[in-house]
């Protein structure tokens, strides 16, 4: 180690991963369904976009990517829930990794929720 | 890039009940799912809840685990890893609410707890420091190096007010201060780490080494960058394997990092450590020893001054520090003195760990803030005393140390208060005691460990603590008279007084607080020949009620000593003879009165 730089690095690198393993109440949570119905129409390549997709961004000390059991709407699945700190909770039906991009890019990072995409 | 981390502990604890086992079964099931891209298992350091290991906590969501066994490993993987649907019948049942699972924060087990030098312990993975430096680790030696003088590092740490954590509480920046200025000719100094615990019941420094071993390699550069040294020695005991073996990966991957070595951060500061283990003796962990072992001849201690600040290791000026201290210093580095000196009492700042065992629910260890009471600790974080018994004492500071009465549960503990009620912080055992232990019987196991550790080189310790010894075996068989517990007070002062190092200063302190505040328990053994807790066996004696008893012949089988026959006395209603003790052959060992269901036989 020749220089601050080449830690910083290390740390910048290392700070995703270890950044997940505390609680903490501020950050936004992302929901996959993944009982048999969500797993069945899907929801894996969704989960797996959401936490790529996540990570790419930047995001991950403020959003977390998690997994639920079955939310009760099996014909709509993947089903994903977006819980953001004191607000309404928001709920993405029929989800693709498309979709999830879509999600990432104006929901989690510019804060506007993709309408056309939630349960009505 | 992993969705979610399976965080086991691979502490000693949880280790020697099968962590090892899970995790190798956790990473086959992950694989057998095809989620070992999306997974990461990760072997931690202690979580510090060892009396519910082994332990595995799920991230993101922080789903805690409890008591694991390598079968249920399937079910988490399919049910949970898999689907999402957390095995209930698994969490950690504190963490289970009427609305689902809560928060591990908000259990009566972490809620009260501030963790500084635990902060990493069963977060990272201690065998990879890239997990280290991902939390922060070695910023505060690039801050040392790059924007301080090694003044203003020893300045920050004298106003930060840390106090050695290995007992005596010694203001850890006066020692490097010392250090640093009485000898400056130029030549080596050293800087040392005590990893000898070796306090029965204490395993606070073998978890920071498990769990965190790089912080105390950087704080321990940090040290050598503040008194001008370039070498370091870490002494462990050969008894903990696994902080061994994880220090030497943790100095080989410091090493290959440039993070110790020739040049750190271009600096121009060069600091290296060594490690070396003790073999075991106790009074290795004073510091005059430790140095003489270190130094390769027979660990005894040797009069001070000259202090180790000033005439250390190989005769030149060297610090010696705790392990639990050094695992504070980074982080005041890195976050300003004020910010320490914010948490705890007047003169005791910061946080402490305290190791719990002995009568207490939740066995494990546990990091507050200076000045939490002693009720605090054991009711709330420690979870209240087994079977619903009275709380007696507490024993903290191990065989230095003294107990501490029910009166004194809510004085705020540091290292004033504990020495003024007749104890000391010590490196941070704290047993609980309920009302089934006998104090007399505390104050001579005690003893007797001090007596089989005392290094023989002074008279004081060597011969006292014996004589000291067979006075109080003769309290327990109930041969003492009440002359006799004049004598024992008066041996000990005379112990304390006189002994060369720590270890025999010190060795009297278990008996003296439990004769201060338990001395009703003394007059019984020696006045009325009761022990009142029935512990000493000299003064027991176990009776069969023959009325109750039905001659099921069960105790007589359980005997060792064939002791138990039958009478000729048959109760009304009892068809076979009641069967009776003999008190010349019983050994007092209680396997019949454990096996009796009729609760005939009665212990007095």
């Amino acid at each position: 180690m020749k220089s601050l730089e080449e830690l910083k690095a290390i740390r910048e690198k290392m700070q995703g991963q270890v950044g997940m393993r505390h609680e903490d109440e501020t950050t936004t949570r992302v929901v996959v369904g993944m009982a048999t119905c969500g797993i069945a129409s899907g929801a894996r390549p969704v989960l797996n976009a959401f936490v790529e997709g996540v990570a790419a961004k930047g995001i991950n000390d403020k959003v977390v990517v998690t997994q639920t059991g079955c939310i009760g709407l099996c014909q709509y699945e993947p089903i994903v829930e977006v819980m953001e700190p004191g607000k309404e909770k928001v709920t993405y039906i029929k989800m693709t990794p498309e979709k999830a991009a879509e999600v990432i890019d104006k929901h989690l990072v510019r804060g506007q929720v993709v309408a056309e995409y939630t349960f009505k | 890039m992993y969705r979610s981390h399976v965080l086991v502990c691979g502490g000693t604890g949880c280790t020697s009940s099968g962590s090892q086992a899970i995790i190798e079964k956790l990473n086959f099931e992950i694989a057998k799912n095809g989620l070992d891209k999306e997974v990461q298992v990760v072997k931690t350091g202690c979580f510090g809840l060892c009396a519910l290991g082994p332990i595995m906590i799920v991230y993101p969501e922080g789903t805690f685990y409890s008591m694991v066994k390598e079968a249920d490993i399937e079910e988490i993987v399919s049910e949970h890893l898999v689907k999402g649907r957390v095995v209930s019948r698994l969490v950690y049942d504190e963490t289970v609410t009427t609305e689902g699972v809560k928060s591990l924060q908000d259990t009566d087990f972490y809620r009260n707890q501030k963790r500084i030098a635990l902060r990493n312990c069963g977060v990272i993975n201690p065998e990879n420091i890239e997990e280290y430096i991902g939390t922060g680790g070695y910023e505060a030696l690039g801050k040392a190096l790059t924007e301080m003088t090694p003044e203003q590092v020893i300045d920050t740490i004298l106003a930060s007010g840390l106090r050695g954590r290995g007992g005596a509480g010694f203001p850890t920046g006066r020692k490097w201060q010392m250090a640093r200025n009485f000898v400056q000719d130029g030549g080596q100094k050293y800087v040392c780490c005590n990893a000898d615990e070796g306090d029965p019941g204490a395993f606070m420094d073998r978890s920071v080494l498990e769990g965190d071993p790089h912080v105390v390699l950087e704080a321990m550069a940090i040290a050598g960058y503040a008194i001008g040294a370039s070498q370091g020695y870490i002494y462990v005991r050969a008894e903990y394997p696994i902080a061994v073996k994880r220090l030497e990966i943790a100095i080989n991957q410091a090493h290959e990092y440039g993070l110790l070595g020739k040049d750190i951060f271009g600096t121009g500061f060069d600091f290296d450590i060594g490690l070396r283990l003790g073999a075991g003796a106790f009074v290795c962990g004073e510091e005059t020893a430790l140095m003489t072992s270190i130094e390769g001849n027979r660990g005894e201690p040797r009069p001070r001054p000259p202090f180790p600040a000033v005439k250390g290791l190989f005769e030149r000026p060297t610090i010696l520090n705790n392990v639990e201290t050094y695992a504070n210093v980074p982080r005041i580095i890195l976050n300003g003195a004020e910010w320490f000196a914010e948490m705890g009492t007047e003169k005791s700042k910061g946080t402490k760990v305290f190791a719990l065992g002995g009568k207490i629910n939740n066995t494990g260890l546990v990091e507050v803030p200076m000045g939490t009471t002693l009720r605090t600790i054991i009711e709330e974080i420690g979870g209240g005393i087994p079977n619903g018994k009275k709380f007696k004492a507490a024993q903290t500071g191990g065989p230095s140390g003294g107990c501490i009465s029910a009166e004194n549960l809510d004085v705020p503990i540091d290292y004033d208060n504990l020495i003024a009620i007749g104890s000391m912080m010590g490196s941070g055992g704290l047993i609980v005691m309920d009302e089934d232990n006998c104090m007399v019987d505390i104050a001579k196991f005690f003893l007797q460990f001090t007596v089989d550790e005392s290094c023989g080189k002074c008279t004081p310790c060597r011969i006292g603590t014996r004589r000291l010894l067979e006075m109080l075996d003769k309290v327990t068989k109930g041969q003492a008279t009440l002359e006799d517990l004049d004598r024992i007070e008066k041996l000990c002062y005379y112990i304390k007084d006189n002994s060369l190092c720590g270890l025999g200063q010190t060795a009297p302190n278990p008996v003296l607080s439990t004769l201060r505040y338990f001395k009703d328990e003394y007059i019984a053994h020696v006045v009325d020949k009761k022990c009142p807790a029935g512990v000493c066996k000299d003064l027991l004696s176990y009776e069969i009620d023959k009325e109750k008893c039905i001659g099921c012949g069960m105790c007589a089988r359980q005997c060792p000593a064939s002791a138990i026959s039958k009478t000729d006395y048959t109760a009304p209603g009892k068809k076979l003879p009641a069967l009776a003790i003999d008190p010349e052959k019983c050994v007092k060992c209680g396997a019949c009165m454990a096996q009796c269901k009729f609760g005939a036989i009665s212990k007095k």
